[in-house]
């Protein structure tokens, strides 16, 4: 049951703020359809930057003494850094669509293609082969909390709330549940968030009402940026050993379907994200997943193919929203450029 | 004459060709940079080894390798051109797939999905029919027409949620391609299909010629020694054709721009719009699926079957195809031929230089890019043209001037 709960929030909290990523762009009236590209792009860059850093030995002291108040500092510069180029990526999708009034699907698909391409080629020049990994150790020596770097002893026994939560566990996980809840505040209860909302419902009302909404749509599109592609840096950290593929599975896609399922609402959301993240943890390790703590790995022994397994998120995707898209609601004016001179 | 020159370019056709080609200027010019700057900043590269990848980039084509002393030569490389014309044959199908979707207002992200569902049926098809007993043109004539039909019924299913449902068909149709990928690959696994007889080729399945069954060459390969063209390009370019004259000389054609161009106007006008929905997609899925069979019937294609992890770029790759043609089916034919020209490119690149094929991707999704705001493109031409028209008429002339133009920007539905 442990394993099962930490893999499900593994795969859960990345779906979770990338769909809340979808949220920013598509409440301030863009749709964000190249979450996928930031995604990898941010897996790419965050990589790049811990890989780097390593090789620079700026904390090598600080894993030699075992200091890991550091080492978790240093994984959060890393989601920093994929945060801060992740918007800047981001920033080709609002150009195109708010300055120059683009078709915005045609926009985010050019970004998803760009972001492969471009990581790809950097990779196979910087590693020489497909993957960028980390320059020396693993995501779970580096930045993995485990009882030990907390003080307890190896035998201890923390119960079972202990065990889920403390053992074996990422900071960047609750880091990123915590951005969720705060985000999430400002979008409803601030009067930024109010108007970014209301951008993407009524923009020319907005504009009437002394509110900028090429300024706001930039603000959504730049939050969305920086928040896939911080995503997408977690996503690589704790799924992939801290490994850029210039790949994600299509999980930015899942993302964007966790944010119609959800209903453009951050609570529904976070429901959303969890169940997606089960089914995709059902994918990833049917085979190790023992459900009552009996010795009987239960999927793996039904007989189903993995593929059927590995099918699955995706297959309840287009399952759940053909039932939930007659009594969905997008906001308004999504994908809509604004144009100042229209009615 | 001038006026005649001035009327040509007054023609929404040839602005289109104009700002298609502007794109793919800058698109090969970003690529350059990009290779420029990273040739700069890596010390193993140098700036000589930038300037050989950047002529690589726009001359791929006839590039011939390189001489004793290392550096490059360029002539007529038949070779190439063939291999070109054979990787054009699937690209110019994809890309028509996502140009018919267009046209009706879908954005056809499919391709990759119908793509895969085309290449299974094709090759179950041509290696299950044992060629003692069918002579081979039949099993050929069975796995394109079956390859076309599980192209079709795939794209079927995203047009069905979209029409019925009203589910976003971009979605759809991802979700569709990753359930395709799985598919496939639960399919090809265990099968008798597996190349089991080449140990070297693990994952792979056997090439249909395997069986006896591929495409006839029409005497193209004494055109192109070397390489591996054959009749498909043939067949692609007929089709290109057919479709040209389904969207603009009959009824159903009318109905599906109908629908493209306003879905509540066209019902208003007593057309189905939901069944014409489901069309659009089941032409464009049987147009993936036709491209999947005639690159696998070529006979010495193979196909690594675990593809659960990924999903064709012949599929993404139909998607700047359209876009750069302005989803016109006959220019599809000569932006297939661009687009598998850069492959060549990458091919090149990877073999001759520090480089690699990952590059050209880049310049396809900078393509992309520009498309999606190619109507400023053509805004910025007509602005030189409303000066020049300005000057003619000071001299005296008259012109007329076209209507805004339409294209690429008719695509992309709203989620």
């Amino acid at each position: 049951m442990t394993f099962l709960i930490q893999q499900t929030l593994i795969y859960a909290v990345p779906l979770m703020i990338v769909a809340l990523a979808g949220v920013f762009a598509e409440r301030s009236g863009i749709i964000n359809l190249a979450l996928e590209g930031i995604m990898i792009f941010g897996a790419f860059t965050g990589v790049l930057f811990v890989n780097l850093t390593q090789k620079a030995g700026i904390f090598a002291a600080a894993k030699a003494a075992d200091n890991w108040v550091a080492l978790q500092g240093f994984e959060l510069l890393a989601m920093l850094v994929a945060a801060v180029l992740g918007a800047v990526f981001s920033l080709l999708l609002s150009f195109a669509s708010v300055n120059l009034r683009a078709d915005q699907t045609i926009g985010g698909t050019a970004l998803n293609l760009m972001a492969p391409a471009l990581v790809l080629f950097l990779i196979r020049i910087l590693a020489n082969q497909n993957t960028l990994q980390m320059a020396e150790g693993d995501a779970a020596s580096w930045f993995m909390i485990k009882k030990t770097t907390l003080g307890f002893d190896r035998t201890a026994d923390l119960g079972f709330f202990g065990n889920t939560f403390l053992h074996k566990v990422y900071l960047a996980t609750y880091v990123c549940i915590l951005l969720f809840v705060v985000l999430s505040i400002i979008l409803y209860k601030t009067r930024f968030g109010l108007r970014l909302r209301s951008c993407g419902e009524n923009p020319q009302a907005a504009d009437s009402l002394g509110i900028n909404v090429y300024k706001m749509r930039y603000a959504g599109t730049t939050i969305s940026g920086a928040l896939a592609g911080m995503g997408g840096f977690v996503y690589a950290l704790t799924t992939a050993n801290c490994a850029a593929t210039g790949d994600v599975a299509g999980f930015g896609f899942l993302a964007l379907a966790v944010m119609i399922f959800g209903n453009w609402k951050p609570l529904n959301i976070a429901g959303a994200a969890l169940l997606f993240g089960l089914f995709k943890c059902v994918a990833a390790s049917y085979a190790s997943i023992d459900i009552n703590g009996d010795g009987v790995y239960l999927l793996a022994q039904i007989g189903v193919s993995p593929h059927f397994y590995r099918m699955l998120p995706y297959l309840i995707t287009l399952i759940v929203l053909a039932f939930t898209s007659k009594k969905s609601r997008a906001p308004k004016a999504e994908g809509i450029p604004y144009d100042k001179g229209q009615r | 004459m001038k006026q005649k020159l001035s009327s040509l370019y007054g023609r929404d056709g040839t602005k289109a060709v104009l700002a298609s080609l502007i794109s793919i200027l800058i698109g090969l010019a970003v690529g350059s940079v990009i290779i420029l700057i990273v040739g700069l900043a890596n010390p193993a590269l140098g700036l000589s080894s930038a300037w050989d990848g950047i002529r690589l980039v726009f001359g791929g084509l006839v590039s011939t390798g390189r001489d004793a002393a290392g550096s490059l030569t360029f002539g007529f490389n038949p070779t190439n051109m063939g291999n070109m014309l054979f990787r054009a044959t699937p690209l110019i199908l994809t890309g028509l797939s996502v140009a018919v979707a267009f046209k009706t207002g879908l954005f056809n992200i499919g391709a990759p999905g119908q793509y895969l569902m085309g290449t299974a049926a094709t090759l179950m098809i041509a290696l299950g029919i044992p060629s003692e007993t069918v002579p081979a043109w039949l099993i050929w004539a069975l796995a394109f027409v079956g390859g076309i039909l599980a192209g079709a019924l795939w794209g079927c299913l995203p047009g069905l949620v979209k029409a019925f449902l009203n589910i976003n068909e971009v979605l759809a149709c991802i979700m569709t391609n990753w359930i395709a990928a799985n598919l496939v690959t639960w399919m090809f696994d265990g099968s008798q299909f597996r190349n089991v007889v080449e140990n070297t080729k693990s994952g792979y399945i056997y090439k249909t010629s395997f069986n006896g069954v591929e495409t006839a060459k029409l005497g193209l390969n004494k055109l192109f020694p070397n390489s591996q063209v054959n009749g498909g390009i043939v067949i692609a370019v007929v089709i290109a054709v057919l479709v040209y004259i389904l969207m603009s000389k009959t009824t159903l054609g009318y109905q599906l721009k109908a629908c493209g161009s306003n879905r509540h106007a066209a019902r208003y006008a007593g057309i189905n719009d939901k069944r014409n929905i489901v069309l659009s997609m089941a032409i464009a899925g049987g147009l993936s699926g036709a491209a999947a069979a005639l690159y696998y019937l070529s006979g010495n294609t193979e196909f690594f079957w675990s593809t659960y992890q990924s999903l064709p770029a012949i599929g993404f790759n139909g998607i700047p195809v359209a876009l750069l043609a302005a989803n016109n089916p006959i220019a599809v034919i000569f932006t297939g031929c661009f687009m598998s020209m850069l492959d060549i490119v990458g091919l090149q690149l990877t073999n001759l230089t520090a480089y690699n094929e990952y590059i050209t991707d880049v310049i396809i999704a900078t393509i992309v890019y520009l498309s999606a705001f190619s109507l400023l493109i053509r805004m910025l031409l007509d602005g030189r043209k409303k000066r020049k028209k300005a000057m003619v008429a000071q001299a005296g002339g008259t012109n007329t001037g076209a209507g805004p133009s339409s294209g690429a920007q008719e695509g992309g539905e709203q989620a």
